[in-house]
């Protein structure tokens, strides 16, 4: 069983992001972390691997600086990584992004490809759909659990209000919600090997992609304008008397919004 | 010169500070009520491998050398000393002993299991009449054919409750003085040694010291520590390594004093106006950040030095005097930054600020790293 992850370097969740004139984000000044959703699908790929054996390669398109975010998912167990990295790519959006990512998992032999449901900077959450119409294989979105055995899968999907369970042959594109697992840190001993552990670079002249087919100018959105997210009002303060007063209230807030 | 910190290193920093931060730290005031570390929560701690960090690979160390475990050591200090101490027994004293002198049949039979954590270390020095004076202990060791009989006690031994060896210090003859002096290793299980009872400190809670009693304790020849007669050496090349990571521990708490004092002095209004506006405040946070910043620098100056095969116990002296110092400055300024509030339990300045008293006194106290910095200084040329 080959398993690749698709994983994306993003800004740290926690910091303060600014956008430059073009509206694009301004990363350079931004620690960078694994994408947090795919911390969910290397998760897993690394069950699936310790279940059935195979191996879990992990494949990012980023700027040099994303071999940091490699080498923790290497420390966390992957076997392997590919980066597609070129300076051509930047300001890439989401189609360019399938481009190349399914240009890449065609030399990648996989049974499986397993992504995240989104990213926290974009959150387009459009990569799985477009990697399965570019592969021309099936897509399972928001897996909780998955069950393999030798020729398909079996994906209990998220829905509204419960769950379905959805079986599909091999090869195929998952994506893992968040939640579906408790991501495990990498080990010391993992930090260790993972330097061992080999990053292959590709570049789009390996991939034969055209360079203007990426990049901004190949992309097929364009941000118009950004508008900063109106300030969190201070919400409503109740005062009750008692705890079970309490409990009333929260209990009525939770249900009037369906939480309950 | 180069300041950057290696990859692994960051790596490694980041991870433990993820686990510190979603695993220890919603733990500390259960740790510091029921004065324990949940047993599972030990487990995984030895799971991620932070009983392995310092020792080499090849018995099963995370490998990262001095500087790696220091900036592992700052992120546990940054949560409770607690933990700091726990590692730093087991790791800087008991077994850095053991790595830095034993034999290879030694390292092997206890690196091993020391690295996983199956075996928790502990290192016995200190006896009731000799605690800055170390060379003049009074344990003894008698040599009777292939083995030698240990008689004799150790006070406030860390880990001491728990351990699953000591790493002992006894006198083998008692005319030579220091040059007396032998290491061994000793196995919980060996006859004649007893666990006394678990001191109540003033802080440290959930890290527990005791005595430790020796009675015709019988330890195979082959558990020595290097060689007869080199144990004081041993212990003070093993001190060297253990006060650098401590200053890397102080580095960690006086850090999250320091947060923890700039959070407050935004929040708390008085006279209409965050107390952070005023300058008498501004300076306390000033001076703390001057303190940690030194601090940090040269502790990983020193790891750097160890790191790359030089000698560091003047380093290590200059790093404990320092850190430890500069620690019981920053968290004294943390509870009058804090004012009323740093003085109650339900806040962790209060336990920092009790945690924080005792590294200006073991593994050396000011005054003996005073004295060996001075030495160094008036050494003849
Ligand atoms: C919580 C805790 C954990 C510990 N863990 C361990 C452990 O794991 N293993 C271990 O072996 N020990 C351990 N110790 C013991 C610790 O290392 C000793 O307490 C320390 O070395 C000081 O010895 P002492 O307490 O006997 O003080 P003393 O040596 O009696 O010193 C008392 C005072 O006199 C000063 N003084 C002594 N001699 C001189 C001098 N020549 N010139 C100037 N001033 C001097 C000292 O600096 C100090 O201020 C621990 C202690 C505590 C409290």
């Amino acid at each position: 069983m080959n398993i690749v992850v698709c994983v994306k370097q993003v800004p740290d969740t926690t910091a303060r992001k600014e956008l430059g004139p073009d509206f694009r984000l301004n990363r350079a000044a931004l620690e960078s972390v694994v994408n947090p959703f795919d911390e969910y699908a290397i998760e897993e790929a690394l069950r699936l691997k310790e279940a059935n054996g195979g191996e879990v390669v992990v494949l990012v398109m980023g700027p040099p600086s994303a071999e940091d975010i490699i080498r923790k998912t290497l420390a966390m167990g992957a076997d392997r990584a590919v980066h597609v990295t070129d300076p051509a790519l930047a300001g890439t959006d989401w189609s360019g992004t399938c481009a190349v990512l399914s240009t890449a998992l065609r030399r990648i032999p996989h049974d499986l490809v397993l992504t995240g449901t989104e990213s926290t900077d974009a959150r387009s959450g459009l990569v799985p759909g477009g990697l399965s119409e570019a592969l021309g294989i099936p897509l399972v979105t928001y897996a909780v659990k998955l069950e393999l055995d030798a020729e398909s899968i079996k994906v209990h999907r998220q829905v509204p209000g419960g769950y379905q369970e959805v079986q599909t042959p091999l090869p195929a594109v998952v994506s893992v919600v968040k939640g579906a697992n408790e991501p495990r840190y990498p080990s010391l001993k993992g930090i260790m090997s993972a330097k061992r552990k080999e990053i292959q670079k590709l570049t789009l002249a390996d991939l034969d992609i055209d360079p203007a087919s990426v990049g901004l100018h190949g992309a097929r959105t364009v941000v118009t304008a950004s508008q900063a997210r109106a300030e969190k009002s201070s919400g409503e303060v109740a005062r009750p008397e008692t705890p079970e007063e309490a409990a009333v209230i929260i209990a009525d807030f939770l249900q009037a919004r369906k939480y309950i | 010169m180069d300041f950057s910190v290696p990859d692994d290193v960051k790596l490694l920093q980041s991870t433990v500070r993820e686990f510190v931060r979603d695993r220890l730290a919603p733990l500390t005031m259960q740790v510091e009520h029921d004065d324990a570390v949940p047993s599972e929560v030990l487990q995984e701690m030895k799971d991620l491998g932070l009983f392995a960090i310092p020792f080499a690979e090849e018995y099963g160390g995370g490998g990262f050398g001095e500087l790696g475990y220091c900036v592992a050591m700052e992120e546990l200090g940054a949560v409770n000393a607690a933990y700091s101490n726990i590692i730093g027994g087991h790791c800087s004293l008991s077994g850095a002993a053991i790595a830095l002198a034993g034999s290879d049949h030694l390292k092997q039979r206890y690196l091993p299991a020391m690295a996983t954590g199956e075996k928790l270390g502990a290192f016995a020095l200190t006896e009731p009449n000799a605690g800055s004076d170390a060379a003049h202990i009074q344990t003894t060791a008698r040599r009777d054919g292939d083995h030698y009989v240990l008689n004799g006690s150790k006070l406030w031994v860390s880990n001491g409750p728990m351990a699953d060896l000591y790493t002992v210090f006894a006198v083998t003859d008692k005319e030579q003085g220091s040059k007396g002096v032998t290491a061994f290793v000793v196995d919980r299980d060996t006859p004649g040694l007893t666990i006394g009872k678990v001191d109540e400190k003033m802080g440290l809670r959930g890290s527990k010291t005791s005595e430790i009693f020796f009675d015709e304790c019988c330890v195979p020849a082959e558990n020595v520590i290097g060689e007869e007669g080199r144990g004081f050496r041993v212990a003070m090349q093993t001190l060297d390594g253990g006060r650098i990571a401590l200053g890397a521990s102080c580095v960690g708490q006086a850090q999250t004093a320091l947060t923890m004092s700039i959070q407050w002095s935004r929040q708390r209004v008085q006279f209409g106006r965050p107390i952070a506006s005023n300058q008498a405040i501004q300076w306390m946070l000033a001076d703390s950040e001057v303190d940690v910043h030194a601090g940090r620098w040269m502790t990983y100056h020193a790891a750097w030095k160890i790191d790359s095969g030089q000698r560091a116990s003047h380093e290590a002296a200059v790093v404990k005097v320092y850190c430890s110092e500069m620690l019981n400055r920053v968290v004294d300024r943390a509870v009058q930054v804090h004012g009323g509030m740093g003085y109650m339990k339900e806040f962790d300045i209060e336990r920092m600020y009790r945690d924080a008293r005792i590294v200006r006194i073991y593994e050396g106290t000011s005054e003996i790293q005073r004295m060996i910095i001075a030495d160094d200084l008036l050494r003849d040329e």
